[in-house]
């Protein structure tokens, strides 16, 4: 739940979080655990191709939700049903508790419905003095406790057997044991006794089936079963964007919600439900069956032309299950009440703007969430587009209008680059670190140190280095991003030395500027276009085939974010897409174009490990490349766990939450020097600037350096 | 198609199903009495009832108080068979009235209508409430799959399975493994609503 006045507030929630030592285990453990088995799960299947065939079948009938619903209604009323549609979360409450006060019933018992949970329909119910229990054993115990979830398909996951017995031996008013098993069993005998006694049930709806009527609901526990059977009276509520033509639909669904949800291949049960049904507790032993739809902005969303695809998802919660932010916070942090990547995207819509204000700001941008989708949902993208949006309704920070200006005019940025390395010439140490922090930053940033502007930007060492090539066999251009050409020029450097002996002809267009990215992540759209198109432009001059780039973020955000900003734009989109062909990072055109071979390098690298940049394995989805590469160039590769979680850098987010960055870099600076290794190579100099600011923190001496320096000395001279 | 068998018993078996091949319905119904015979798995005391359960939750085991097989779904003649051997034993075995019984039985008996190979899944029909509450209440589910009714994927099932929803009203169970849980601590647990054990007795026909 968010009730956080602002950014301050919220990040003291966080901080709380962050000293709950048994969530923090709990979700490392199951960070862990959940990848190992999703990736087992899905070992013989083509996931993407399934995903893209969900997004498609998904898509395709949230056009067409309103004729799905007319279709289901049609159908379920001919076998007996009820059906209704409200508008909104207050209207759905209404409906079932008139429903439940038109049949007398007294006593209800729930199945787990996130929709349930998204109109607070308990309290509705308990206002008109009805007793509602929840049948799901992890809802029942957040119920206990007057608590919401914290995950869409384990709700109790933040609380221990400890905090579980004292609550039961409330319950029953009996000293519990701490026993998990006997736990369990303790909750079947009480909820069996509520089973029995209840006169409603009410269940969600995983399916809804238009071509007959039927609806489908999936349960490990088994519970739903019970809920649809005892009472006399069944309700289920369904959001709108569960309807779905036929059968073939929901089963295509099967075939990923439960792998992708807890690596499991299909749940215990799988109830599908056509009509009134036989109920012997009923007078003439037929089931009083209800669905009640739920719109809540459902209609509006699927006419958005950017967030419609949020009706795709199907609830399976990996998208928390792999979101470096979550597994530090918890769901009570990272959703109000759905959770996760989607549960920030929801929250403006389900719940509004004020739930969603602080939240939508805590997205690293690391792409875990989109790379497991079982919707294929773009959702990093769609939480930057939130944010923005709140901006545009709100008025934009200053800091985030100045951040746009300043991007957007090139001259006036470069200028302002170099003129702070003046600025910075009192606080600079020789060893390229910033003594203490510019008064510009909190003291908070302080867990890592900042490093200084170069002398001289990479641009203004062009001339000299610009290798000599008489009759090239590759044609590319060189991106830089600033903070390559600004704080880092050695890199760029080690990138044009390392082609050394292909015949690599190389330019670099002065006319490019940042890639915007920062921009887009401050929420502001317009400059990240602009800068877009004028860097668009001027790769345009130039007649390489590639362009290259060493730095992973700004790779990924030309290749794909700027033919998605330039979405629609008759005269950029062609031209967006034309740039991202020519895109490639450094690895990749090492490995696979120039396919640099062992000769060409000395056999004895020193020890080395790796930390694969957000947007290079997810982004760009690279990762065989780098990893051949360091052994192609002689370097001992030691592989170092987690090496695909994110270290914490995220562009401004380690500016806005330092302690979630700080947690995020010492975790993996650990995980590195646990390898034993004298060098921790990545390509990224985001990253770069992150890890290496850490390990000066920490006094390690580990040494972080971009994988084409690290290639570049292993050359042969 | 015995490939689809293998792939099925495979499957069931990783959701914590146990699987077994009889030739006949007469050896199902010798494995109903010998389950509920000698591996003790029919009891008075119903999973649960010796914890330390609230006074109205005792009071609802204590409703039970015979040893009870139920078998809601086999037809008058297989019924007689049943309980003959059970009546030997000095067991129960009813075929309706299961709302008398919510405090729990011991086994749900029931021939199945299909199922799927590649998760090890059953398909039952259970338009009648005896079926879905036996299958619920009791400890163990055991359910018998005629082995020629294994279908690879839940595709091959689509059309079946289709035309079930399609003439309602209807209620059908896709089954795979007993009932669990994972919601404390992300510890399995078995039964904590339906059957603690799943026994599938595929039979060769
Ligand atoms: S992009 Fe990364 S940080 Fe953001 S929601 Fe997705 S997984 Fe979480
Ligand atoms: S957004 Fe995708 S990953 Fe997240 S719950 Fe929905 S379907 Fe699952």
């Amino acid at each position: 739940m968010q009730n956080a006045k602002d950014l301050k507030d919220y990040r003291s929630e966080l901080r709380e979080s962050l000293d709950n030592e048994f969530l923090r285990k709990t979700l490392d453990t199951f960070a862990v655990s959940y990848r190992a088995g999703r990736a087992n799960a899905f070992k013989d299947v083509d996931v993407k191709a399934l995903i893209k065939e969900i997004a498609d079948g998904k898509d395709e009938a949230g056009q067409h939700m309103d004729e799905l619903f007319q279709e289901f209604k049609k159908n379920a009323e001919a076998a007996g049903v009820h059906v209704h549609l409200a508008k909104d979360a207050d209207e759905a409450n209404r409906i079932i508790g008139e429903i439940a006060q038109k049949a007398d019933c007294k006593k209800i018992v729930k199945s787990k419905s996130m929709t349930a949970e998204e109109t607070l329909l308990n309290h509705h119910l308990e206002d008109l003095g009805l007793e509602v229990t929840e049948t799901d054993l992890g809802e029942w115990i957040i119920q206990l406790r007057h608590e919401g979830p914290t995950h869409m398909v384990m709700p109790a996951i933040h609380l221990s057997r400890f905090q579980v017995a004292d609550l039961f031996g409330d319950v029953t008013g009996k000293e519990q044991e701490t026993d998990i098993e006997k736990l369990v069993k303790v909750a079947r005998r009480e909820l069996r006794r509520k089973y029995a006694e209840a006169d409603m049930g009410i269940s969600g709806a995983n399916f809804c089936l238009a071509e007959s009527g039927t609806i489908g609901i999936v349960t490990n526990e088994g519970n739903a079963r019970l809920v649809t059977t005892l009472p006399r009276v069944h309700v289920a509520l369904a959001g709108l964007d569960k309807l779905t033509p036929t059968l073939h639909d929901a089963l295509r669904v099967l075939k990923v919600l439960p792998k992708n949800a807890t690596g499991q291949a299909l749940t215990s049960y799988v109830t599908w439900i056509t009509g009134a049904n036989q109920c012997l507790a009923a007078q003439d032993e037929r089931k009083e069956m209800h669905v009640v739809f739920l719109d809540n902005g459902r209609t509006a969303l699927a006419k958005d032309p950017i967030f419609k695809e949020v009706l795709r998802c199907v609830r399976c919660g990996a998208c928390a299950n792999v979101c470096p932010v979550y597994r530090l916070v918890g769901g009570h942090k990272m959703g109000h009440i759905y959770i996760g990547a989607i549960g920030l995207i929801l929250t403006y819509f389900f719940h509004g703007r004020d739930k969603a204000r602080n939240l939508v700001q805590n997205c690293i941008n690391c792409g875990a969430c989109a790379d497991v989708c079982a919707a294929g949902i773009d959702l990093p993208r769609l939480i930057k587009e939130i944010h923005a949006r709140i901006q545009d309704e709100e008025g934009h920070p200053m800091s985030s209008v100045l951040l746009g200006k300043v991007l957007t005019n090139r001259k006036l940025f470069h200028r302002l680059l170099k003129t702070a390395r003046w600025a910075q010439a009192p606080v600079k140490e020789k060893n390229g670190f910033l003594r203490h922090l510019p008064m510009v930053f909190a003291k908070e940033q302080n867990f890592r140190a900042l490093p200084a502007i170069a002398d001289k930007a990479f641009r203004d060492l062009w001339p000299d280095i610009k290798p000599n090539v008489a009759a090239p066999k590759y044609k590319v251009a060189l991106f830089s991003g600033c903070v390559q050409d600004f704080v880092y020029p050695d890199q760029l450097t080690a990138t044009v030395r390392s082609f050394d002996g292909h015949d690599v002809a190389v330019d670099f267009p002065m006319e490019q500027s940042c890639c915007g990215l920062p921009a887009q992540m401050m929420g502001e759209l317009k400059a990240a276009r602009d800068v877009a198109r004028q860097n668009i432009r001027a790769f345009e001059q130039s007649d390489a085939r590639y362009v290259i780039c060493s730095c992973a973020s700004c790779a990924s955000h030309l290749k794909h974010g700027y033919v998605k900003l330039l979405q629609g734009d008759h005269v950029w989109e062609p031209r967006a897409k034309a740039f991202a062909e020519k895109i490639i990072d450094y690895s990749s055109f090492m490995s696979d174009v120039l396919q640099v071979q062992p000769n060409e390098f000395q056999d004895k690298g020193s020890k080395v490990t790796y930390h694969a940049p957000c947007h290079l394995c997810r982004g760009l989805n690279v990762k065989d490349a780098p990893r051949d590469l360091m052994r192609t160039a002689g370097l001992d590769y030691e592989p170092c766990n987690e090496e695909e979680v994110c270290c914490g850098f995220g562009g401004t987010f380690s500016m806005k939450f330092p302690e979630l960055s700080s947690e995020l870099l010492n975790k993996k600076l650990s995980d590195a020097e646990a390898t034993g290794a004298e060098e921790l190579l990545t390509d990224c100099p985001g990253c770069i600037m992150q890890l290496r600011g850490g390990v000066e923190r920490r006094g390690s001496s580990l040494k972080v350096r971009h994988i084409a320096e690290a290639v570049a000395e292993q050359r042969k001279k | 198609m015995s490939d689809h068998i293998e792939l099925f018993k495979e499957k069931a078996k990783l959701v914590s199903a146990q699987v077994t091949e009889v030739a006949s319905m007469d050896e199902a119904y010798q494995f109903v009495v010998d389950l509920c015979d000698k591996k003790e798995a029919c009891q008075l005391m119903m999973s649960g009832c010796a914890e330390a359960v609230s006074d109205p939750a005792q009071e609802l085991c204590d409703t039970k108080q015979r040893k009870v097989v139920a078998a809601p779904n086999l037809e008058e003649a297989d019924f007689e068979k049943l309980a003959a051997l059970c009546k030997a034993q000095d067991f129960d075995c009813i075929r309706q009235g299961m709302r008398q019984h919510l405090g729990g039985i011991d086994i749900g008996f029931t021939v199945c209508q299909g199922g799927i190979a590649e998760t090890g899944t059953l398909m039952l029909e259970s338009n009648d409430e005896e079926v879905r509450l036996a299958t619920m209440v009791a400890e163990h589910h055991v359910a018998v799959l005629p082995k020629s009714l294994i279908k690879a994927d839940s595709y091959d099932l689509e059309q079946e399975l289709g035309e079930r929803l399609g003439n309602g009203p209807s209620y059908t169970a896709l089954i795979t493994g007993p009932s669990r849980t994972a919601d404390i601590e992300r510890v399995l647990a078995l039964g904590v609503h339906g059957p603690l054990e799943l026994h599938i007795l595929l039979l060769e026909a």
